[in-house]
């Protein structure tokens, strides 16, 4: 298996807008603690070690990208 | 700790009277009579080596120290003798449980299946451990074990390694063909080769103490996440012989070290944890630990086995029981080198197997350690989330690490041969062999471990029968199940975790690893296995 980044949602706004509205009225740091437990129980439904690492790759793609924006800017 | 002896005289011995030039010469020195050191010098003796061990001490350490003793190092204390003793003494368990604040989170059993010789693990004082091995090694005549004497110096030539040992009459030279290093995780003869031994630190520090009481509870491994005794840490409760218990529990990486260890600090820790005031200190310690291990487990002539080489956390029972799995694995690999039946190479195949399985234990340890000591906010967060997560699904629950008990590696090694047959279980090569319940031609009940020790550990062909015998190498022993001459599968539980069918055979290493498989083997497949385990073809693939 690998990483699908199609989209796969029927309705993509849904499921943003449902992990939005569970953030709704929590503190950061209940917001860090959901997301943590959320990123687990997704993690566990997907069971594949290969996809995790390949989705934590992606993910981490955005700090990376980030950071060396800051530094173009900074120059 | 009354009924064993752990205070010993240092005796001169004629080596020492010899001038320089004219050192003794011995085929083996062992370094260190801790548990491992211990245990390969009887291995090594009982294959018909003359061992030369030696410690800087003259008495056997207190505390309990590595209590848990594996199936694995159960079964290897078998070969030597001493197995039975060990477990009459210990403390049998298998089962553990995690708690999480008052409430359990979930059980496991380590040893689900029966029909094995011996349990998971025992709890047993590592004196108690040391004891019987002395008491081993005063019964083999190969054993020269010496007391006090303090190796200062080691130089490495071509064909040998001279010791320099201070003893109380002072120094004295010997020449060791061989020189294995258990001198423990402080090890001197590391320094003196010049090896690093780099690694991760953990800054949180565990305290540990031996209390004597009487109670009632069971006799399982009980973990604690922030136990209501406890506020905020970890606490780890086993029981031991002598109605003694040992409690880890996980202190403030601030905590003062001294301030911590005096009786009066620990004992309110204590009774909150039991509820009660109603026990005694046998011992009480304080620990940090690190996860590293030696690049090279061997150096020219001198091969470093145990915490001498490799150091975990505590959580996982894998200092010890790795350190035992180094002396098995060693010692008939020098034994065969030192009778000149296999190359020296052969002893590579120690480092890339023991390094291999010291990388896995510190993998596993290490991961236990952070979940119990999260480094970071995210990762204290992760783990909230784990715990709480456990409470009502099953994935949490088996990702909740409270410590993952030790088991046998399965070695990725030059000496394995690769399956060709097609296999839908049994242990593939490398890995160590299952034991089994058998019958014995008489129709006693006995294991398949028992069967192995009988024929001397030796390289050993596992047959499951379908005819006439297999015509098996030389220096080979046989082990034949089934047929009219073999012992019999009386419940078909060896047939089955060896996946077997008529004419199945496996052959085992001398350490009771398997080496190769065969549905049917042939004579010429046997050889070439043989001597590949024998490490006598390396060139071929």
């Amino acid at each position: 298996m690998t990483l699908s980044t199609s989209s796969n949602f029927v309705k993509p706004d849904d499921a943003f807008r449902a992990i939005v509205e569970a953030h709704r009225g929590l503190s950061d740091a209940q917001s860090a603690d959901l997301d943590a437990a959320l990123v687990l129980v997704l993690a566990n439904h997907i069971g594949d070690i290969a996809v995790l690492n390949e989705a934590i790759a992606l993910a981490k793609r955005r700090m990376l990208d980030a950071s060396q924006q800051q530094q173009q800017q900074q120059q | 700790m009354v009924q064993t002896k752990t205070q010993f005289g240092y005796r001169r011995h004629p080596d020492q009277d010899r001038a320089g030039a004219a050192a003794a010469e011995h085929p083996v020195v062992v370094v260190g009579a801790g548990p491992v050191g211990l245990s390969l010098a009887i291995d090594l003796a009982q294959r018909g080596q003359s061992v030369v061990l030696l410690d800087d001490a003259d008495r056997i350490g207190e505390g309990s120290r590595a209590i848990c003793f594996s199936k694995r190092s159960l079964e290897f204390w078998d070969r030597l003798g001493v197995g039975q003793r060990m477990v009459d003494k210990g403390v049998v368990w298998s089962v553990g449980k995690i708690f999480h604040g008052a409430s359990q989170l979930y059980q496991f059993n380590l040893l689900p299946e029966e029909g094995h010789k011996r349990p998971a693990f025992i709890n047993l004082q590592q004196f108690y451990a040391e004891a019987y091995l002395v008491d081993r090694v005063q019964e083999l005549s190969g054993i020269d074990l010496r007391w006090r004497n303090k190796v200062t110096g080691l130089e490495q030539r071509n064909d040998h390694v001279l010791l320099t040992i201070e003893t109380p009459d002072g120094p004295y030279r010997l020449h060791a063909g061989f020189v294995v290093a258990c001198d423990g995780a402080r090890s001197s003869l590391r320094q003196m080769v010049g090896a690093e031994f780099a690694g991760q630190v953990f800054e949180d520090q565990f305290l540990i103490a031996d209390v004597k009481m009487t109670a009632a509870f069971p006799t399982e491994r009980w973990f604690w996440f922030d136990p209501p005794f406890h506020a905020g840490r970890s606490a780890l409760l086993h029981k031991q012989p002598d109605d003694i218990w040992r409690i880890d529990l996980q202190l403030h990486p601030d905590a003062d070290p001294v301030v911590e260890k005096r009786p009066e600090n620990v004992r309110p820790r204590i009774a909150r944890m039991l509820g009660h005031d109603k026990f005694d200190f046998e011992w009480i310690s304080l620990y940090k630990f690190q996860c590293r291990r030696m690049e090279k487990f061997l150096h020219g002539r001198v091969i470093f086995a145990g915490d001498a080489a490799h150091q975990v956390s505590p959580f996982g029972a894998r200092g010890a029981n790795s350190g035992l799995e180094d002396a098995e694995n060693i010692a008939w690999k020098l034994d065969r080198v030192l009778r000149g039946s296999s190359p020296e190479a052969l002893l590579e195949s120690y480092h890339t197997e023991r390094s291999a399985a010291a990388d896995e234990n510190i993998r596993e340890s290490t991961r236990s350690t952070d979940f119990m000591a999260p480094v970071s906010q995210q990762e204290a967060r992760l783990r909230k989330a784990v715990l709480s997560l456990a409470k009502e699904t099953e994935f949490g629950k088996r990702m909740v690490n409270g410590g993952r008990l030790s088991v046998p590696s399965t070695y990725d090694t030059p000496l394995s041969t690769a399956d060709r047959d097609a296999w839908r279980g049994g242990p593939r090569p490398g890995a160590s062999m299952p034991d089994a319940p058998i019958a014995a031609a008489s129709g006693q009940s006995m294991f398949l471990t028992e069967a192995f020790v009988g024929k001397g550990a030796q390289f050993t062909l596992l047959e499951f029968g379908n005819g006439a015998a297999i015509d098996a190498p030389e220096g080979v022993e046989t082990i034949r199940i089934g047929g009219d001459d073999g012992l019999a599968d009386t419940r078909g539980l060896a047939g089955a975790r060896y996946d077997a069918e008529p004419g199945t055979a496996y052959l085992l290493r001398p350490d009771g690893y398997v080496a190769a498989r065969f549905r049917h083997p042939t004579r010429p497949a046997l050889d070439a296995a043989l001597a590949r385990a024998a490490g006598l073809n390396r060139g071929l693939s």
